[in-house]
């Protein structure tokens, strides 16, 4: 058993088990610290993956970002009704067979598509070619993406604001 | 590790999201299963990257990345607002818009 292959198993069992954990605790905060465990193991993957660029990224935007916002979020509504707020889940056992028909279907598709079985080279510097893409054939999709998030958290801003 | 095997991580992960969009009562759990299902996305798109040496796929999952921050951040306002006129986030409660 290589090095990879461990990681990936570690790595594997983790991540759906906090996956699972976020989908199934009762308390809504220890769900965002298990997403917040499934973020970084995502991000572990990322590195198996030669994506060293990506890992980071995940880690600032997903673990450092959305965890905290979540967090804000749950603790502004807390603090709104003074009380916590549990929260339940409902037509478990139905959402459970949608969502394993869903993983079986795409397994049978997996298992007839003709996948790449090897890893084909990269280049040196995944990071250097990241950047190049991104300011040359992608550029405008940057460039429109910030658009996006600036309107976005404005967006924000402006809808959670308070009426003053 | 072939590809196969990161592809089934990810179509795990992502039916683990499905549950939990599916059957969460609360607002931000339900927002929480999309996060979920959003991470499985870019790990198929970083896979598929790696196995076919090209790291366009790698940008695509850059982008998802910051939709997804754009997303969550007007989910949660959305939530908040929600909550100051309704006083409730469950998503059973909220039929304001039913017909």
């Amino acid at each position: 058993m290589t090095l990879e292959t461990g990681a990936f198993w570690g790595l594997a069992a983790v991540l759906l088990a906090s996956s699972l954990a976020v989908v199934l605790t009762r308390n809504l905060f220890h769900s965002v610290l298990y997403l917040a465990v499934a973020i970084v193991a995502t991000g572990g993957v990322f590195l198996l993956l030669d994506a060293a660029f990506l890992f980071g990224v995940q880690l600032l935007l997903y673990a450092g970002g959305v965890v905290t916002i979540v967090v804000f979020a749950i603790m502004l509504t807390e603090r709104l009704v003074g009380e916590g707020i549990g929260q339940t889940s409902r037509y478990l056992i139905n959402g459970a067979v949608v969502s394993v028909a869903v993983f079986v279907g795409v397994l049978l598709f997996v298992g007839q598509a003709p996948l790449p079985a090897a890893r084909r080279p990269l280049g040196a510097d995944v990071t250097r070619a990241l950047g190049e893409l991104l300011l040359t054939r992608y550029v405008l999709a940057f460039e429109l993406l910030a658009v996006l998030l600036v309107t976005a958290l404005l967006g924000a801003l402006y809808l959670a604001r308070t009426d003053e | 590790m072939t590809l196969q095997a990161y592809v089934i991580l990810s179509a795990a992960v992502f039916a683990i999201g499905l549950l939990g969009v599916l059957t969460r009562r609360n607002a931000i759990g339900i927002l929480l299963g999309i996060e979920l299902m959003l991470n499985a996305v870019n790990i198929n798109f970083v896979a598929f990257a790696r196995f076919n040496g090209d790291p366009a796929g790698m940008v695509f999952a850059l982008f998802t990345i910051a939709i997804t921050v754009a997303e969550v951040a007007v989910g949660l306002a959305i939530v908040i607002v929600i909550f100051r006129i309704r006083r409730t986030i469950d998503a059973d409660r909220l039929d304001l818009l039913k017909g």
